[in-house]
C-alpha cells in the first residue's frame, strides 16, 4: 500500500482526501464519522454570522439516466450558532488527533470581524484556515464570498488581515466566477497566504421544471440561482486548477483541488495537475462517506502499479500543458476502423458526415448489416468517431508518418517551419 | 399489478411486466440510435424504433406514442405479444457487442399503455372523404386496416362474428403475455378514430358477402383462421377433450376459480406456440402434471425456442417423439391418453414403432395441432381462388382475385404473428386507397 500521507502548506493529514466545506462538514457527528469512515481531513462548514437558510435548496442535472451530473444548491453557510460549531471542533480534534480539520472562515469585510472569528477557529484547534471568498450566492449580495473572490484587491485586503493574527496555515477558497483566475491566486498570494483551494460552486441556473416552469430549487414558486458542482464541473476545475499552477507568479503555491472528485480517477488527475490534496462534496452527498474506502485504495493500487510515491504523481502533467500555439501541426493521424470489432451502428457515420468532415463511407451491405469505412484523405484526424463509437478500441487515431519535421504555429507563422501538406479530397 | 390507468390485468399477464420510469430511462439511453437501424428493418410495421426510444430517454411520452401508433394502430398489444427475440430486438447491434439487446417490446409498452389503456386520443379521425369500406372480422388485420383508412377519412364498419372484437388477440393469446381487458381497452381506442364495429354479425350468415360489395367501396377480408381440427383419434368427442384454442378463450373470458385445473393430469397435443401456450396456461390453473406430445424431436418443434424455454420452466413434460393414438374414456369422461412412439423411416417419413403403446393417465387432453382454413367461406365468395392448402392467394398489397376484394393476416399466411398482420392489413390500406383515388 503506498503512503498516502499528505503534508499541504503544513497541513497534515492522513491521506489528501479532505471533505469540502459543505453539508457532509455541518456537524460534530459527521465529521468524527467520516473519519472513522478514514477521510484525511475535513474543511468545517464556513463559520460566519449563523444565518437563515430557506427549505429546498438543492437542485441536480439528472443525464441520460445518471442522477446528479451536477448539483447546485442555494444554500448558505452554516446555520448553527457558532459557540456550538467551535465546541464540536474542539471535541473532533480531540477525539482525532491525527486527522486535519481546517475551519472555513467567512465574517464581514471587517479587520476586527476577521480578527476575532481567525481567534476563536484557532482556539477551537483548528489545523488551518481556509477563507471562504467563494460562495456565489446569498453571501455575496451581503459583500461577502463571492464578492470579494471576484475582485483581487479585496481578496489581498482581508488575507492580509487574517495572516496579521493567523498561527496556523491559510489557504484561500478561490471562486470559478471570474474571467482569470490567476488574478485572484496572485493576489492571495501576495497577501502571503500559505496556500489556495479550488473551485467553489459556479454561478448557475439549474434548470427548470418545465410543469410549473419555476425554476429549481423551488422556494415557494421561486428560485434563485445557485452554485454548481458535482462531475460536471471537473473540466472547468481542471483548468483553473492548471492555469494557477502553471502561472509563474504562483508557480509551486500548494493547492487544495476541488470540483467535481467521485472516484480516484478524478483524485490522480487533480494530483498530476498540481493539487496536494484533494476535496469532496457532492460524491459524498450522493453517496456516503463510504466511498473514502475506494478513493484511498484506489489512488494506492495506482500508484504501487507504477511504482510511483504521492509525490512524484504531484504536478507530473504539468509540463505537458502548453499554449496552442506551440501544437506541432505536423502530427497527422487517421481514423482507422477495426472491422472485426465494428457492430456496424453507422454512429460514426452519422457524426463524420452531419457533425465532422464527411469522411466515412456507409453502405448496407448483403447480409443487411451496415458497413463503415474511412476515407483516408479526407479524414482530418479530428477525432470524432472514436468519440461516438460504442465499442472499445474499435476506432483507433494511428498516426500517419511523414517526412515533415514539427511544426507549431508559432514556427509556421515566424517562417521558421514548413507545414505537411493537409487534405485536398473534394466532395 | 396496474397499468397506470385504473385497468388491472390478470396475474397472468407478467411475461414481461411493465417497466418503472427508473428502469425505462436507463434502457432507452441504452439504445445507440444506429443509423439504417437494423431492428427497424425487422419490425414488419417498420416503427421507428431508435425513435421512439429516444423520445421516451428525453420523456416525450406523448411523441413516442404517437411515432409507435402511427406506424402500428396495435402496437399496445404488440409490445406484449410481438416474439421480439425473434424480429427487432433479434436484430439490435448490441448482441454483436456481447450485451443483452435493447429492450424493445418493454419500452414499447412502457411509452404506448398510458395513452391506450389511458384512452388519451392521439389522432382525429379525418374529415369524411364520402367513400366507406367494410372490414370481415375484426382481428388484428382488419383493425389493421381499418385504423388506417378511418385516418384516411373513409366511413369504415368492421363485421364481427364474435361477442367482442380483436380476434386471436382479444381471444386466442395466452394470458401471460395479452389479457383480455387490455386487448379490449385498445380496440376501445381505435373505435375512437371513428371505425364502427358490429360484432355478434356473421359475413355470409347474417349479412352477404354480396351485399357488402354493394354497399361499400371496396371490402377487406380479416377472417383469419378456424379452430383446431379433430385429431382423428377415438374417444375425440369424450367430456375432457377440447380444441385448445376453445381453453385459452374459455380461461380469458370466465373467473380463474371456475376453470381451475387444480390437482389434474393433461396433455396438450401439438409442437406449436399453441401448444406452448396450452401448457403454460394450463400449469398456471395449477394442473399437476402437464405432457406436451410431440410426434418430432424437439429440434423440430415449430415453437420458438424462448417460449419452449418458458414452458420448460412452467413444467412442462416433453413427451418427444411420440403421436397420440386413442383418447381413453370411462363414463364418457376422459381418463388417459393412449400412445405410441415414433421413429423416422429410410426417407425421413415418420413411423410408429410396433408394440411402444403407453398410455399418460390424464383427465384432460386439449388439441393444438393447427388451426383449420375457412375454406367454407372462400367457397360462398365468386372467384375467389385459394390455394390447396386453403390459403387466400393474394398479392403483396392484398390484393384477391376479385375485384374491389382485399385482405391479409392468417388467412393469407396460413398463422404468423398480431404484428404481421396489421402490418398486412396497414398495406391493404394504402392499396385500397390508392385504387379508390385513382377511380376517381
Ligand atoms: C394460441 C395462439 C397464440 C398466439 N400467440 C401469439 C403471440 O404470442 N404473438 C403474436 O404476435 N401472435 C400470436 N398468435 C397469432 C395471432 O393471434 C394471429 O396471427 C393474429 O391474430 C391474426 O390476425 P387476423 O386478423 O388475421 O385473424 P384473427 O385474429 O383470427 O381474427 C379473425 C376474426 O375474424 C372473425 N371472423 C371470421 N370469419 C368471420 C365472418 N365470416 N364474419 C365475421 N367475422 C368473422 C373471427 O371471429 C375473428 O375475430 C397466436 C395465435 C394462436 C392461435
Ligand atoms: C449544498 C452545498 C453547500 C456548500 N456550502 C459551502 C460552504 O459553506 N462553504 C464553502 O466554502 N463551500 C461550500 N460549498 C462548495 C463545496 O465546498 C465545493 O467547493 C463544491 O461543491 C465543489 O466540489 P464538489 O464538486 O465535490 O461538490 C457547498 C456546496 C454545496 C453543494
Ligand atoms: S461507430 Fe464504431 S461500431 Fe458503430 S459503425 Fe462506426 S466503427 Fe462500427
Ligand atoms: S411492433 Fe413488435 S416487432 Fe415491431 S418494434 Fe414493436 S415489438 Fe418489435
Ligand atoms: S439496433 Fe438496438 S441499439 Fe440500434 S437503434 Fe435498434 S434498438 Fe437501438
Amino acid at each position: 500500500m503506498a503512503d498516502l500521507s499528505c503534508n499541504i502548506a503544513g497541513i497534515k493529514s492522513p491521506n489528501p482526501f479532505w471533505l469540502a466545506s459543505a453539508p457532509p462538514t455541518n456537524t460534530g457527528y459527521q465529521v468524527a464519522n467520516a473519519f472513522e469512515a478514514g477521510w484525511g481531513g475535513a474543511v468545517w462548514k464556513t463559520l460566519g454570522q449563523p444565518i437563515v437558510n430557506t427549505w429546498s435548496r438543492y437542485g441536480a442535472m439528472d443525464l441520460n439516466g445518471q442522477k446528479i451530473v451536477g448539483l447546485n444548491n442555494i444554500e448558505l453557510i452554516t446555520d448553527r450558532p457558532l459557540e456550538v460549531n467551535l465546541k464540536e471542533i474542539y471535541e473532533v480534534k480531540k477525539r482525532f488527533p491525527n486527522n486535519a480539520i481546517i475551519v472555513s472562515l467567512m465574517v464581514e469585510s471587517k479587520r476586527e470581524a476577521w480578527h476575532e472569528i481567525v481567534k476563536k477557529a484557532e482556539d477551537a484547534g483548528a489545523d488551518g484556515l481556509e477563507l471562504n471568498f467563494g460562495c456565489p450566492h446569498g453571501m455575496s449580495e451581503r459583500g461577502m464570498g463571492a464578492a470579494v473572490g471576484q475582485v483581487p484587491e479585496y481578496c489581498q485586503q482581508i488575507t492580509e488581515w487574517v495572516k496579521e493574527v493567523a498561527t496556523v496555515p491559510v489557504l484561500v477558497k478561490l471562486t470559478p466566477n471570474v474571467t482569470d483566475i490567476r488574478y485572484p491566486a496572485r493576489a492571495a498570494k501576495a497577501a502571503g497566504a500559505d496556500g489556495v483551494s479550488l473551485i467553489n460552486t459556479i454561478n448557475s441556473v439549474i434548470g427548470l421544471d418545465i410543469d410549473t416552469l419555476a425554476p429549481r430549487p423551488t422556494v415557494n414558486g421561486w428560485s434563485s440561482h445557485g452554485g454548481y458542482c458535482g462531475p460536471a464541473v471537473k473540466p472547468i476545475a481542471l483548468n483553473m486548477l492548471s492555469q494557477i499552477a502553471t502561472d509563474p507568479e504562483t508557480l509551486g503555491l500548494p493547492i487544495s483541488g476541488i470540483g467535481g472528485v467521485s472516484t480516484w480517477k478524478d483524485a490522480v488527475e487533480f494530483i498530476a495537475l498540481g493539487a496536494t490534496s484533494v476535496q469532496v462534496c457532492t460524491a459524498v452527498m450522493h453517496y456516503g462517506f463510504r466511498i473514502i474506502e475506494d478513493l484511498c485504495d484506489g489512488l494506492s493500487n495506482y500508484l504501487d502499479e507504477r511504482s510511483m510515491t504521492l509525490q512524484e504523481l504531484q504536478g507530473i502533467s504539468l509540463e505537458r500543458i502548453h499554449d496552442w500555439k506551440e501544437l506541432d501541426l505536423n502530427y497527422v493521424v487517421n481514423a482507422r476502423i477495426d472491422q472485426e470489432k465494428c457492430i456496424g451502428c453507422g454512429l460514426c457515420y452519422t457524426a463524420c458526415e452531419d457533425g465532422a468532415h464527411q469522411a466515412i463511407f456507409s453502405e448496407r451491405r448483403d447480409d443487411g448489416r451496415t458497413f463503415v469505412e474511412v476515407k483516408p484523405d479526407a479524414c482530418v484526424g479530428c477525432n470524432l468517431c472514436s468519440l461516438v463509437c460504442p465499442v472499445d478500441g474499435c476506432i483507433e487515431m494511428v498516426q500517419i508518418p511523414n517526412d515533415f519535421e514539427s511544426c507549431s504555429w508559432e514556427e509556421y507563422s515566424s517562417g521558421e517551419g514548413v507545414l505537411a501538406p493537409r487534405p485536398t479530397y473534394e466532395r | 399489478m396496474t397499468d397506470g390507468s385504473g385497468l388491472s390485468p390478470s396475474p397472468f399477464a407478467d411475461y414481461k411486466p411493465p417497466m418503472d420510469r427508473g428502469a425505462a430511462m436507463v434502457e432507452a439511453n441504452r439504445c445507440l440510435n444506429c443509423y439504417d437501424a437494423p431492428c427497424i428493418r425487422e419490425c414488419p410495421t417498420g416503427i421507428d424504433i431508435p425513435g421512439f426510444i429516444k423520445k421516451i430517454a428525453s420523456e416525450n411520452m406523448r411523441g413516442s406514442a404517437r411515432v409507435i401508433l402511427e406506424a402500428n394502430i396495435l402496437g399496445a398489444s404488440c409490445a406484449r405479444v410481438c416474439p421480439t427475440e425473434e424480429l427487432c430486438e433479434g436484430a439490435c447491434v448490441l448482441h454483436d457487442l456481447h450485451e443483452e439487446p435493447i429492450q424493445i417490446g418493454r419500452l414499447q409498452r412502457y411509452a404506448t399503455d398510458p395513452v391506450v389503456l389511458g384512452e388519451k386520443a392521439l389522432f382525429k379521425p379525418a374529415p369524411s372523404n364520402g367513400r366507406s369500406v367494410a372490414c370481415i372480422g375484426a382481428g388484428p388485420a382488419s383493425l389493421g386496416c381499418a385504423a388506417e383508412l378511418a385516418q384516411l377519412g373513409y366511413e369504415v364498419v368492421v363485421f364481427e362474428k364474435a361477442e367482442q372484437p380483436g380476434g386471436l388477440n382479444t381471444y386466442g393469446i395466452a394470458d401471460y403475455k395479452m389479457d383480455y381487458a387490455t386487448a379490449l381497452a385498445e380496440i376501445e381506442w381505435v373505435k375512437q378514430l371513428g371505425v364502427s364495429i358490429r360484432c355478434n354479425t356473421e359475413v355470409g350468415e347474417d349479412v352477404s358477402v354480396a351485399s357488402l360489395f354493394e354497399d361499400f367501396d371496396a371490402v377487406f377480408m380479416g377472417v383469419g383462421l378456424s379452430g383446431v381440427s379433430p385429431v382423428g383419434i377415438p374417444g375425440e368427442e369424450l367430456e375432457g377433450s377440447q380444441d385448445a384454442l376453445d381453453f385459452i378463450a374459455e380461461l380469458k373470458t370466465h373467473p380463474k376459480d371456475d376453470v381451475s385445473l387444480k390437482g389434474k393430469r393433461v396433455a396438450v397435443i401439438g409442437g406449436g406456440n399453441t401448444a406452448i401456450d396450452a401448457v403454460t396456461q394450463a400449469s398456471r390453473l395449477g394442473a399437476e402434471k402437464v405432457y406436451m406430445v410431440y410426434r418430432r424431436t424437439r429440434e423440430r418443434m415449430g415453437a420458438y425456442a424462448h417460449e419452449q424455454e418458458l414452458a420448460r420452466k412452467d413444467g412442462g413434460i416433453f413427451v418427444l417423439e411420440s403421436m397420440p393414438v386413442e383418447i381413453l374414456g370411462e363414463y364418457g369422461r376422459v381418463i388417459g391418453l393412449k400412445c405410441q412412439k415414433t421413429r423416422s423411416d429410410a426417407d425421413g417419413r415418420l413411423e410408429p414403432v410396433p408394440g411402444s403403446e403407453f398410455v399418460l393417465d390424464v383427465e384432460r387432453v386439449f388439441r393444438a395441432t393447427g388451426q383449420a382454413k375457412r375454406v367454407g367461406f372462400f367457397d360462398t365468395i365468386d372467384g375467389l381462388e385459394f390455394d390447396a392448402r386453403g390459403k387466400v392467394i393474394a398479392d403483396e398489397h392484398g390484393r384477391t382475385s376479385v375485384k374491389g376484394l382485399w385482405t391479409g393476416g392468417d388467412c393469407v399466411s396460413g398463422g404468423k404473428e398480431v404484428v404481421n398482420a396489421v402490418a398486412e392489413g396497414k398495406r391493404a390500406a394504402m392499396s385500397i386507397h390508392q385504387t379508390l383515388e385513382g377511380a376517381e
